[in-house]
């Protein structure tokens, strides 16, 4: 393979799914936010358990 | 008995006669270390362990970094094997909040944009004549992140792939480079932008994010890389490894001990070995130098892409968007948020651009690892490594 065509595979395929990932994970994102809206004011926070010694 | 004190003296003064010109040249190397990282505080905790292995590896007849000294023990132990960059983004995701990203996703986007720099460095290494490894090690220098450098570069060079001596140039080169990042972003940010777009004024995001959410979207991450790009979970997973022990907050000594005594042993030993590393018969080179420019080339493509995303983001949202905040989306965090909301309220003083430029700049760290793990995984694809 030449140094072009690697390159040039690299750029659309490195570039491409790097940009397609990361707006994939928007969309993930939005609907992760949507499905798990902030509590409201007032509501008991989360307990959690203390760590062992 | 007089040969037996010549044979003696003879000894003492061995090392003085080993001493050459590029053993002298690495030792003022890392005299310039030691000053940028003591009085300039360039990266200290980095540059002066690098510093330290650098001088250790170039005294006359030193030992360090041949097999059972110390150095290459140290090498062998956790830099050969990959193990101390993704120790230290256990405690990279155990200090990162991304929180500013989840309450507004589409900043998500300058992340990817802020990766630019590598595939536009990875064209000018092959065009210069670079191995198609090494171009791809140089290139991850855009990546602005030390340790996904340090993984790529030495992933090559335990495959043969690369020279040991060029993780330690990448390493140098990125962490100065991550160091300069106030210096080189800048003028770059007001070359590219208009004085009313640096104005533009952002409206206050509501930074509210359910508990729920934080714990999910590591465990989001790591299952989309994953299956994306499985080369990277390394250092993805370890990221989302140290986020998860943080968010969940069931965990908190690990979590601690993630960013302060693993991040530090771990920091500590990866320094001197990489400084190990820079040898002068290997480090004296025509490409040391040219991996020096690539890597300042790297980080301005960079910004630039940043910054051109958000000069198209202000077009389409009618001025909402101020593109200064595309520069933070690279992964120097939180140096490149910080550096936005400055240059931000010094144009417009009634301009707080911090919650969405470090947003921006969390999406830079996860664009930078993303865009690293695609690469690996494009090559396995192409069957080289």
């Amino acid at each position: 393979m030449s140094n072009l065509t690697f390159g040039l595979t690299l750029l659309f395929v490195g570039m491409g799914g790097t940009l397609l990932t990361l707006w994939l994970l928007t969309l993930l994102i939005r609907g992760l936010t949507t499905l798990l809206p902030p509590t409201k004011p007032g509501a008991e926070p989360p307990k959690t358990q203390p760590s062992p010694p | 008995m007089i040969d037996a004190i010549l044979s003696g003296i003879d000894g003492l003064t061995e090392g003085s006669r080993a001493l050459d010109a590029g053993s002298l040249v690495m030792i003022t190397l890392a005299g310039v270390m030691f000053y940028l990282a003591v009085a300039k505080g360039v990266e200290p905790l980095l540059l002066l362990p690098i510093a330290f292995g650098c001088l250790l590896a170039n005294l006359p007849l030193s030992e360090l970094m041949h097999d059972g000294g110390v150095l290459k023990t140290i090498y062998d132990f956790g830099i050969g094997n990959e193990l101390f960059p993704l120790l230290i983004f256990v405690g990279i995701g155990s200090m990162t909040d991304f929180t500013p990203l989840l309450a507004n996703p589409r900043l998500l986007l300058f992340g990817a944009a802020g990766q630019l720099g590598i595939f536009a460095t990875l064209l000018l290494a092959l065009a210069l004549g670079f191995p198609k490894e090494s171009a791809v090690a140089v290139a991850t220098i855009g990546a602005c992140d030390g340790p996904t450098v340090i993984y790529v570069s030495n992933l090559f060079a335990g495959l043969g792939k690369i020279d040991t001596a060029m993780v330690g140039a990448l390493a140098v080169a990125a962490y100065s480079y991550m160091a300069l990042v106030p210096v080189i972003q800048p003028p770059i940010m007001r070359l590219l932008t208009t004085e009313k777009e640096r104005a533009v004024k952002m409206p206050a995001s509501s930074g509210k994010v359910s508990r729920a959410a934080l714990i999910a979207f590591p465990l989001l991450v790591t299952v989309i890389t994953g299956i994306v790009a499985p080369k990277g979970l390394p250092l993805m997973g370890m990221i989302m490894l140290g986020n998860f022990m943080k968010v969940t907050g069931a965990v908190s000594r690990l979590c601690k001990s993630s960013e302060n005594e693993i991040a530090n042993i771990a920091t500590l030993f990866l320094g001197l070995a990489i400084g190990g590393t820079m040898v002068a018969r290997d480090f004296l080179a025509l490409n040391t130098l040219l991996v020096f420019g690539l890597g300042l080339f790297a980080i301005v493509i960079d910004t630039v892409g940043g910054i051109l995303l958000g000069k198209l983001w202000y077009l389409l949202s009618g001025g909402k968007m101020n593109p200064l905040i595309g520069a933070a989306g690279i992964s120097a965090y939180p140096i490149a948020a910080r550096l936005v909301q400055a240059e931000g309220q010094r144009w417009n003083k009634q301009n707080f651009l911090l919650m969405h430029a470090m947003g921006a700049n969390t999406g830079g760290q996860i664009g930078s690892v993303m865009a690293a793990a695609i690469m690996l995984s494009v090559l396995k694809g192409l069957g080289l490594i």
